[in-house]
């Protein structure tokens, strides 16, 4: 392919791109994101090539391997162009009834369809589908067109428009003053308008500077900016092409984390595509501007998050942030002037060049302009990721787009903002998400992980856990965060473990005000967060561990205890064969009975019991009913 | 015994020079030059790591400090098959906690520890992004999701 001078010939190549493209073709499109991978897509997209090429039907169906479509709990899932027909959770064994029926004889295949739990309608196209309906995907919405690896599917969208305009119909400070007005506050977890920060890189002065693109998505449970860069790696080069011209950088880094491989490699293609189109390199479409960009990756250290902790690392030095005296954008990589930005801030960017900073702001609050990637995971209906407007509620995201809560147990809470965020009970879910909402409540936004939680949750092991996360990620530099959070995290434990004592709620909230104040980056100052927010909202959860030493979500395991109910067992033998400690006592016909001293806790009994029995219970705070006599368990005919 | 596909031996220096070389044998490189060698040769023997501090000219302490400071990085040999239980925030709510500790006890080995013959190597990991499937077990890359405690016997057979 050879590299593209100017912005006429690149017209002349989408014009010809697009004219060998039938929008009537069929056309498959199979979602290949990590997630989908994980359950089997690849699979599934051999089978599909096979079965065209036996069916001869090669030169009139062409396949499309996309990036993530977000509806996670679902897949394998397919889109049959240009009917838009969608159908989930495909197996290879289902594809060459697909091929026959659908794609040869335009019938629909029933079972393969989204089906409405609440009115039982089938539903046949992909936007109809109430988890996509409600959704406003801006940004994801070009995964499910577009195959990841290639740039003229990419171009076939009109990709790299907002480049072009950039560099040859603006000027870098018409270019700040868009991104200024549209009010793009960073989507990684700080929410720092992106315009104030690339404004303090352009006007520092120094000829070198440096652009970073932070796809180090450490948070737990947070998966949207690796679909974002696995998906649509174009459009975050674009976007951080369009900062690099404004702030006056000629060279970028993408700092990807090393467990994301589907990432880097898609990556990698995209840099190489555009290096030998001419997107990138020097004197890019004729413009006189140079850029290029590098891939560094993590080596497993959630600390390199952050932007200092980032920019150390990309030094080839360990992960270690350091105070901000100076901010980064003004001293930051090599200590040159540097604006890192999140991989969703960048994917924003050329949205807003192309469609102005006014169409911008008609989405969102009047604070938090835009949308957000949400990734829905937890003890919800709909695992996956969730685009929406800024200032939708929780309760629509939850029950709307997510479905509600399986097993028809009882929502308990939503834990928000990764380790450095809170815990919001059902009484906030009429909440609006935005940046200062999130954080007035007691939570914060962070990267977008929403972890929904129900009543089998114990909210002081989420403290706990939390407090586990970051005393191993906590890089050791200062003293507040390396044996605060640890002792913290201790006092936590020993309370889980009904060794709780009075005073250790107090003594929890003083070294939180000490890692809050005296930390040195944003790790240690929030890592008290999940502890006082589940503090705030289920304090009476604490005071029961430490004064009743109970579990009320029957949770923790030296808390609680197993416990076969003589009335409900029908000594079926399950239990006890698969119990690994051999602590179950019984045989065909007598009740069974757990020895307390055997016991390890496992759980095996509690989920093989079959559910039209229900026999084994958890029970805490309170002593195990002494076991019935023999004669007692003896199940006689009849007997009830 | 041990079996000649676990690499205990150091890898060959020519190898090491040449991913080294790669990166233009700068110091700032390391973290990537220790990742490739860590993906090649499953781990980092001590020799390995003299011999890059040698061609990177940095210091053998600093390349320590990289080493442990970061999680992907291994200073004991690998098991043949690598188990990863994910214990990302909505892993941890499914329950991989449990999944875990009959890991623990079906292997006899802790997070961080490779048993005795070299079969397993044991680490959690905080998020494979694929909550959907939570809690999910990664044996040797291949995801064994919504898995059980109950199930994860029968998993770990499949392997030897």
């Amino acid at each position: 392919m050879p590299r593209i001078n100017s912005p006429a010939e690149l017209e002349e190549i989408r014009k010809e791109l697009l004219s060998q493209r039938d929008p009537d073709k069929r056309t498959i499109t199979l979602c290949s994101g990590s997630a989908c991978h994980a359950t089997g897509s690849r699979l599934v997209a051999e089978s599909i090539e096979e079965e065209i090429k036996k069916q001869g039907l090669i030169d009139q169906v062409d396949i499309r391997k996309t990036g993530c479509h977000g509806f996670c709990e679902r897949g394998p899932i397919i889109v049959i162009h240009p009917d838009e027909i969608c159908y989930l959770q495909i197996k290879p064994e289902d594809v060459p009834e697909i091929i026959s029926e659908t794609i040869k004889e335009n019938r629909i295949i029933e079972r393969l369809l989204y089906t409405d739990p609440a009115t039982e309608e089938e539903i046949i196209h992909e936007h109809e589908i109430p988890f996509y309906k409600n959704q406003q995907r801006l940004l994801f919405g070009a995964n499910i067109t577009i195959d990841p690896k290639s740039i003229e599917d990419y171009l076939a969208i009109g990709g790299y428009s907002a480049l072009v305009k950039v560099l040859f119909e603006m000027n870098p400070e018409q270019v700040l003053e868009e991104i200024k007005k549209s009010n793009l506050r960073g989507r990684g977890g700080g929410g720092f308008p992106a315009g104030i920060k690339w404004e303090g890189s352009r006007n520092a002065p120094d000829d070198k500077k440096y652009v970073i693109v932070n796809a180090d998505e450490g948070d737990p449970g947070a998966y949207m900016d690796r679909s974002l860069l696995e998906g649509n790696p174009h459009s975050v080069l674009e976007g951080l092409a369009i900062g690099a011209y404004t702030i006056g950088a000629e060279e970028g880094y993408i700092y990807v984390r090393q467990e994301y491989p589907l990432a880097v490699e898609n990556i990698g293609i995209a840099i190489r595509q555009a290096e030998e189109y001419g997107f990138l390199g020097d004197n890019i479409l004729g413009s006189g501007f140079n850029f290029k960009v590098i891939v560094h990756q993590g080596a497993g250290a959630f600390v390199c998050g952050e932007s200092s902790a980032l920019m150390t690392a990309l030094e080839g030095r360990a992960g270690e942030p350091r105070p901000k005296y100076i901010r980064s954008n003004i001293k930051g990589l090599w200590e040159k002037p540097t604006v890192l930005n999140n991989v969703e801030t960048w994917a924003n960017v050329p949205l807003i060049i192309n469609n102005g900073a006014d169409w911008f702001t008609q989405y969102g609050t009047e604070k938090s302009k835009g949308t957000k990637i949400f990734s829905l995971v937890g003890k919800i209906n709909n695992t996956g990721l969730v685009e929406v407007a800024m200032g939708m509620t929780l309760r629509d995201i939850i029950f709307k787009i997510g479905g509600g809560i399986p097993g028809g147990k009882e929502f308990k809470a939503v834990q928000t903002g990764g380790p450095s965020g809170g815990c919001l009970p059902g009484d906030s879910l009429d909440l609006k998400v935005g940046f200062d909402e999130l954080t007035q409540a007691g939570s914060m936004m962070g990267s977008g992980g929403m972890i929904i939680m129900d009543e089998d949750t114990c909210m002081v092991d989420v403290a706990r856990y939390f407090l586990n996360f970051l005393t191993d990620e906590s890089c050791g530099k200062c003293v507040p965060c390396r044996e605060g959070v640890k002792q913290m995290l201790k006092i936590l434990t020993n309370i889980t473990q009904g060794k709780g004592k009075e005073g250790d709620i107090e003594l929890l909230e003083e070294l939180a005000e000490v890692a809050r104040e005296g930390a040195l980056c944003a790790l240690g100052q929030t890592a008290p967060n999940p502890f006082i927010s589940t503090l705030k909202y289920f304090k009476d959860e604490y005071e029961a561990h430490i004064k009743e030493k109970k579990c009320p979500a029957l949770y923790c395991k030296e808390l609680i205890e197993y416990y076969i109910d003589p009335e409900k067992c029908r000594a079926c033998m399950i239990c006890l064969k698969q119990c690994p400690a051999d602590a179950i006592i019984g045989e065909k016909k007598k009740i069974h009975i757990i020895d307390q001293e055997k016991c390890t806790k496992c759980n095996t009994c509690f989920e093989v019991c079959p559910s039209r029995f229900s026999a084994v219970k958890k029970i805490s705070g309170e002593p195990v009913p002494p076991p019935i006599s023999e004669e007692e368990r003896i199940i006689t005919r009849g007997s009830n | 015994m041990v079996k000649e596909d676990c690499r205990t031996e150091a890898m060959d220096n020519n190898r090491i020079d040449q991913i080294i070389e790669k990166y233009n044998c700068e110091a700032s490189s390391l973290i990537q030059v220790l990742l490739e060698v860590q993906s090649e040769n499953r781990w980092l023997p001590k020799q390995v790591l003299e011999r890059i501090s040698e061609r990177l000219q940095v210091p053998l302490a600093r390349i320590q400090h990289i080493a442990t400071f970061y999680k992907a990085f291994s200073l004991v040999p690998k098991g043949r098959h690598e188990i990863h239980i994910c214990m990302g925030t909505a892993c941890h709510v499914r329950g991989a906690q449990l999944v875990l500790d009959k890991v623990q006890d079906l292997t006899g080995i802790n997070p961080g520890e490779t048993d005795l013959d070299l079969k397993f190597s044991l680490e959690t990991v905080n998020c494979l992004g694929c909550c959907a499937l939570g809690p999910v077990m990664e044996i040797d890359g291949q995801i064994h999701g919504k898995i059980s405690p109950a199930e994860t016997a029968d998993a770990l057979k499949k392997y030897d």
